[in-house]
């Protein structure tokens, strides 16, 4: 009787946030959730902090922890400028993919807003990452926050030994392949526990105190010829080709030292924690959204918020979920909010109220009735690509008015090539996943040879897909860096991914430091 | 039930570091930039925070990106309104697909201003000046400040409060409310006492019943009128007044016949800077006078001063002449510190020289604080005039006062890093400077 009494109170009133509020508040959600959406969600933090501090957190990629580089110092600049201009607010909250998981809030919010942000970060965020398997088999929760600590004082520590510039320099060429430093299709291999670190850690300082500069003095073996026999063998043991670059060079590198590869290791795992956050960004958004939409109606429907927090809370929602047509000034790509909540909502459609034309589409789930399950199954077994490969349904297709504009850069013209019609529901989806598919839209450049006996030239390839070329600058650079960190030449053909033809070749020698 | 963290107290600035490591990073073209602004800004002007470009070289952040006109890609978007399959759409501008180019990006990574702070200037500003890092030091510093009493306010902290002031208000306020006073309360106390010891007739008893009540309403009076209420109290005001409090004028002097180029004016100017943040910290009020010559000398704004040159000769002791005629007019020697600043190339005719000898020793380094003469010469003639005493007539003439006037102090300059020299006094012997601040 009590807690019915309790569950027909308001849970705030007023804009004003304090402490005892947001526990009570966030219990009351974190109930919801679990007994409605059968949420499953790691401990959460929750952090306050103030707009500067926020700033802070954009410029080092969002984590609470980060080593010290100039280029953050000057994300910093740019996203000061741009907030301090009106030109973008700030993001609410901003959540970590760690366990417990956290989650900051901005002290400014209202009450209302804290209690939306916390159903969306603290509960539906949370869940997809426990849950979706990219994060779990890709990310590693419990050692990330842990693993940062290490990389900043790590770094701090060359920073001492070496120079601000040795670390700065091999910083700025790490960030440079960052891209091409992740494990697409292999699983990495687990970040290293704090023993083993230790152990290589002790390892090294064991071979800086027994240094003898006598071993240099040595002669050089002249047995070249019988190391050739072995060279197929060697190639082998180098896996080619090699798609993460970071990982070949950190491994291969003839001129990096011990601490310069460590370092590269960080930026390479730094890389390959977010790679899945840009996987999922329809899903982990659609997900949050679709999360915060359900609990906070349902907190409504009980009589726990007031008309004008739900007010407020409905406004915040619809301007996040925003979507402007392809010819409206403000539009700047599909909002992931708005299409991730879209196909969730309409899968929850499908399993409770089908029409003829799902039960075409979707034998599986429409009429299942169970739509939660549905849900939860999606949310753990796919990314965006798969997600909408899929679950976008012709209805969902109509209401968006989707169409594909085919554009070769030899045409005058971009030419429509489906709409939402019969004939072209399956193709506005398949290239809709398909635009959607990191790993196939970012360049795909791989090391594929390497003369490690004669020159060390390094050779890497670019399978050119649907005749898209690299920028001829950044390239460039980009190759700089490269050969910065093998200490050879490096050099870069373009094959087209079809034909196989070489279409353009570039090398480090014809580019001018 | 979660567990909460209150970050806002936590240290700001975490990405200190950061600016920092950036700002080194982009220091030479930084330094460009913030040379140019000084170089068309004003000389006050030096002394504020600065907005600059972002720097283009050496901040660049390179990935393998594909390019935008090459190959052909799929554009899925939201919002067909008549498209059917087939239709033509023109491709708009130069590069990019059609709806989807380049999403609404106002600013664009690379290309916009931020503010350095004034430290980050200055900074910048004394890097090839080579200045001692003590003169650094404090020149950057901000004018102290000192509280002083300057009267009551009715608002302030707790330890300002003004005692006696505010028993003032308050014994006012009681006067004029009629507060009762102890001594009333005390005299009916007594009385009633007295009445109840005789206690015989109705008429006292009435009588105590009357002085109860009596009593009774003074007390609760009392009550009502508190006996010090927050509308009594004062507190002590303090003013902040700078210290020294003191007024300087600088005279900027510059030979601008044609022989002043692009090269010896930037030099000059940052002699006059430099002397003015100098000043700056030194004084509270400085006034900035400029007086450009070739044969004849005139009071000029800045702009002008340094932007426009006039044909004709050298003679330089008309501008002397109108240095002391300003100061005659506006700046009393008594109210004022006057300091000057004279840049030329040294060309002069040897009977002005003499002129200017005469000036100077009869009537100006009376009046000055400081005069510091610079003459730019060419990064070539550095070499052979560096040590030798011979040169220019002006030279020749100055050396003369030099030696006369310890507060003279004169310079050949071919870099920035000369110009420092000159202050050298200046900096060093501070507090017999001081005597008439």
């Amino acid at each position: 009787m009590a807690t019915q009494a309790a569950n027909s109170e308001l849970l705030f009133s007023g804009s004003d946030w304090d402490f005892t509020k947001l526990s009570r508040v966030y219990d009351a959600i974190e109930a919801i959730a679990v007994e409605e959406l059968h949420l499953d969600i790691y401990p959460v933090q929750m952090e306050i902090i103030s707009s500067q501090q926020m700033l802070d957190a954009y410029s080092s990629v969002g984590m609470p922890l980060m080593y010290r580089h100039w280029s953050f110092g000057k994300h910093f600049l740019h996203q000061d400028l741009l907030y301090r201009k009106g030109g973008r607010g700030l993001a609410y909250e901003l959540v970590i993919n760690s366990n417990p998981c956290i989650v900051y809030l901005m002290e400014e919010n209202t009450m209302a807003l804290q209690a939306l942000v916390t159903a969306h970060a603290a509960l539906g965020h949370n869940h997809f990452f426990k849950n979706n398997h990219l994060f779990k088999q890709w990310t590693d929760a419990g050692a990330i926050l842990g693993y940062l600590d290490f990389a900043k004082s790590y770094i701090v520590r060359c920073e001492e030994r070496h120079g601000l510039a040795a670390v700065e320099a091999v910083l700025d060429s790490a960030h440079a392949l960052m891209e091409q430093g992740v494990f697409r299709y292999q699983r990495p291999p687990k970040l290293s526990s704090e023993r083993l670190r230790e152990g290589l850690r002790e390892r090294l300082e064991y071979e800086e105190r027994s240094y003898n500069d006598l071993w240099r003095t040595l002669p050089h073996s002249q047995q070249r010829a019988d190391v050739k026999v072995q060279d197929p063998e060697w190639k082998k043991s180098l896996n080619l080709p090699e798609e993460n670059l970071l990982y070949f060079l950190e491994k291969n590198s003839p001129v990096l030292e011990p601490w310069q590869r460590e370092i590269i290791r960080i930026v390479r795992v730094i890389a390959q924690y977010f790679y899945p956050q840009r996987q999922t960004q329809v899903m982990n958004e659609g997900c949050a959204t679709f999360v915060h939409y359900t609990v906070m109606n349902t907190l409504f429907d009980r009589g726990r918020i007031s008309e004008g927090a739900m007010l407020e809370i409905l406004r915040n929602h619809s301007n996040v979920v925003f979507q402007p047509a392809f010819d409206d000034p403000r539009f700047s790509g599909i909002n992931p909010y708005a299409l991730g909540l879209d196909m969730m909502q309409d899968i929850r459609r499908i399993s409770t109220k089908p029409t003829a034309e799902d039960r075409d589409w979707f034998p599986d789930i429409a009429g299942h009735g169970n739509w939660r399950e549905v849900l939860l199954d999606a949310w753990a077994d796919h990314r965006d690509e798969s997600f909408i490969r899929q679950y976008l349904s012709p209805a969902l297709i109509r209401k968006w008015r989707f169409f594909v504009l085919g554009d070769a850069a030899d045409q005058p013209h971009c030419e429509v090539a489906s709409i939402h019609n019969e004939r072209g529901y399956e193709k506005i989806r398949a290239a809709l996943a398909h635009n959607y598919d990191v790993g196939a839209n970012r360049p795909d450049i791989q090391v594929v040879d390497v003369d490690l006996l004669g020159d060390r030239h390094l050779r890497l390839q670019h399978k050119v897909k649907q005749g898209i070329l690299l920028e001829d600058t950044s390239r460039d650079a980009t190759l700089r860096h490269i050969r910065r960190l093998w200490g050879y030449e490096v050099s870069l053909a373009a094959v087209d991914a079809e034909t196989g033809l070489t279409v353009h070749e570039r090398s480090t020698s014809q580019i001018a430091e | 039930m979660p567990i909460f963290i209150d970050r806002r107290l936590n240290p700001k600035d975490k990405s200190l570091g950061n600016r920092q490591r950036f700002l080194r990073r982009a220091r030479e073209e930084l330094k460009r930039s913030l040379r140019d602004q000084i170089r068309i800004g004003r000389i006050a002007d030096v002394d504020a925070e600065h907005a600059v470009p972002m720097p283009d070289r050496g901040t660049g952040e390179p990935t393998f990106n594909n390019a935008r006109n090459s190959g052909r890609r799929q554009y899925i978007l939201p919002g067909n309104r008549h498209f059917s399959p087939g239709d033509l759409i023109p491709k708009p501008g130069q590069g990019g697909g059609a709806g989807a180019s380049s999403p609404g990006n106002t600013v664009s990574e690379d290309d916009f201003r931020f503010v350095l702070s004034r430290e980050e200037v200055l900074d910048l500003f004394f890097e090839d000046l080579e200045l001692p890092d003590m003169v650094k030091l404090n020149l950057k510093e901000i004018l102290a400040f000192k509280p002083r009493r300057a009267g009551f306010a009715a608002t302030g902290s707790p330890t300002n409060i003004n005692v006696g002031r505010t028993m003032r208000n308050s014994h006012g306020r009681r006067i004029a409310l009629r507060r009762p006073k102890q001594g009333e309360l005390d005299a009916i106390l007594e009385e009633i006492a007295m009445l109840e010891l005789v206690q015989s007739s109705a008429a006292t008893r009435q009588r105590i019943a009357a002085l109860r009540e009596e009593l009774d309403r003074l007390e609760r009076r009392r009550r009502r009128i508190a006996y010090v209420d927050p509308v009594d109290i004062r507190f002590n005001r303090f003013d902040p007044q700078p210290v020294p409090n003191a007024n300087a004028v600088m005279f900027c002097l510059m030979d601008v016949s044609g022989s002043m180029g692009e090269r010896e004016k930037d030099l000059a100017k940052r002699f006059f800077v430099l002397l003015h943040l100098f000043l700056k910290r030194r004084y509270d009020r400085i006034e900035i006078v400029f007086i450009r010559h070739t044969h004849e000398a005139q009071e000029v704004d800045e702009e002008t001063f340094f932007n426009c040159t006039q044909s004709g000769g050298t003679v330089v002791s008309t501008a002397l002449e109108e240095m002391h005629r300003i100061i005659e007019q506006r700046y009393p020697a008594s109210q004022w510190n006057i300091y000057a600043a004279q840049a030329s190339d040294g060309d002069n005719s040897i009977t002005d020289s003499e002129r200017c000898i005469a000036l100077l020793d009869g009537k100006l380094m009376r009046l000055c604080q400081y005069f510091a003469y610079v003459e730019i010469i060419d990064e070539r003639e550095a070499h052979i005039f560096g040590t030798t005493e011979n040169g220019t007539s002006l030279w020749r003439a100055y050396s003369a006062i030099d030696l006369k006037w310890p507060n003279f102090q004169m310079s050949r300059i071919a870099t920035p890093a000369d110009i420092y020299p000159v202050f050298r006094q200046l900096f060093g012997r501070q507090p017999t400077l001081l005597k008439r601040a």
